[in-house]
């Protein structure tokens, strides 16, 4: 008995209600691809300001990007797939944003990290692009002022989720993006910290 | 030699100009050694000059060059105040110098010839404020974006501009 295997939300196996394993090869071959898609994002990290140091400390130890396997920053777009944009973005430095996005090879993501790119935050003035999804498309946004590595951390395993379920899916195809908003993460509780002797839940 | 008997050697040289010396902060209630005398637009390059060259001012370095929007302040006379802010490097003294212009065509003399540095900074200012500065050799906006038709640092200027950040186009695979 073969089922027609639907859009896979999760692992082909799963999606199969018998105690044994019925997919099709190119289900199967496609689910590991984007499982191994997903778990070797190489971001292009555009850090124009304060948030390019949270972008940093992500990807250093104590936060360890690596653990996701997003760890290979990519300065060059023609070699990066996930696009985050860290910081202000200016009127003028708008089309350079954008001339590296198209310059990106598909398959594309993009994380618009911090107020600043999401909205422009506290910078409501003449010379500051108010939300870079005006110019381009998003795929997350991460909010906080900066956010905290863990937010971005939640980030980038939402472009993972994305990543899992979708595919290659072409920019174009996506339109203006998935623009999906990640719930701002905070910091450990220090007293409840003490309270528990020191553990952590 | 102190800034006071700088003011003085010019006072001697350019019986036509009025150096009153004024203290640069001038609102708050503080001691300043900072000394401030204004020239007028016209004579600015031959005061300029004189001060660079003379032995007893030898005002080297032009440290910074930039603008006040006096509209709207209190007792302001003029609306343009252009600032140099003078060294000696060899003397050890500073000079602040101030040069007013006024709507609707502020123009100033460049001092680029005095001083090379001033490009940019007369640029920043012209970019800044619309204070042309007559005689400069590459008169571009320097901080603002092509096509940018306003003066962003005049006071009545609105804060969130006048519409050109919704205006500006997108970059499109086939404008690219």
């Amino acid at each position: 008995m073969v089922k027609q295997a639907e859009k896979y939300v999760t692992a082909p196996h799963l999606a199969s209600r018998e105690d044994f394993l019925t997919t099709r090869l190119d289900s199967l071959v496609n689910y590991f691809q984007n499982w191994s898609r997903k778990n070797s994002l190489w971001p292009l990290p555009f850090a124009t300001a304060c948030c390019g140091i949270e972008l940093m400390a992500t990807a250093a130890s104590r936060y360890d990007l690596a653990r996701f396997g997003a760890e290979v920053m990519r300065f060059s777009p023609r070699q990066a797939d996930l696009l985050i944009c860290a910081g202000r973005v200016g009127i003028k430095m708008m089309p350079v944003l954008q001339r590296i996005y198209m310059q990106m090879c598909e398959p594309k993501w993009v994380i618009s990290m911090g107020a600043c790119a999401c909205t422009g935050g506290v910078f409501d003035v003449y010379a500051t692009v108010q939300g870079i999804d005006q110019f381009m498309p998003v795929d997350v946004y991460v909010p906080g002022c900066p956010p905290r590595p863990e937010t971005l951390i939640q980030g980038v395993m939402a472009i993972q989720r994305i990543v899992e379920r979708e595919g290659i899916r072409s920019s174009q195809e996506r339109g203006k993006g998935y623009q999906l908003a990640i719930q701002e993460t905070y910091g450990l509780n220090v007293s409840q910290t003490e309270k528990t002797g020191g553990q952590v839940h | 030699m102190s800034t006071e008997q700088v003011i003085q050697v010019l006072q001697e040289r350019f019986p036509g100009i009025d150096f009153a010396p004024r203290p640069l902060v001038a609102t708050r209630k503080v001691t300043t050694d900072q000394i401030c005398v204004r020239i007028p637009p016209e004579r600015l390059v031959e005061v300029m000059t004189f001060l660079r060259d003379d032995e007893r001012t030898r005002f080297e370095q032009l440290c910074d060059l930039t603008c006040v929007d006096y509209l709207q302040f209190p007792g302001a006379t003029d609306r343009y105040g252009v600032t140099y802010s003078l060294l000696s490097l060899t003397h050890n003294h500073r000079l602040w110098a101030k040069c007013f212009v006024n709507d609707p065509d502020p123009e100033v003399p460049t001092v680029t010839g005095v001083w090379p540095g001033a490009n940019w900074m007369e640029r920043e200012v012209y970019d800044m404020y619309g204070v042309r500065f007559t005689g400069h050799p590459d008169l571009r906006r320097i901080l603002t974006w092509d096509g940018f038709k306003s003066y962003p640092l005049r006071k009545d200027y609105p804060r969130t501009g006048l519409g050109e950040r919704e205006d500006y186009p997108t970059l499109t695979r086939e404008s690219s």
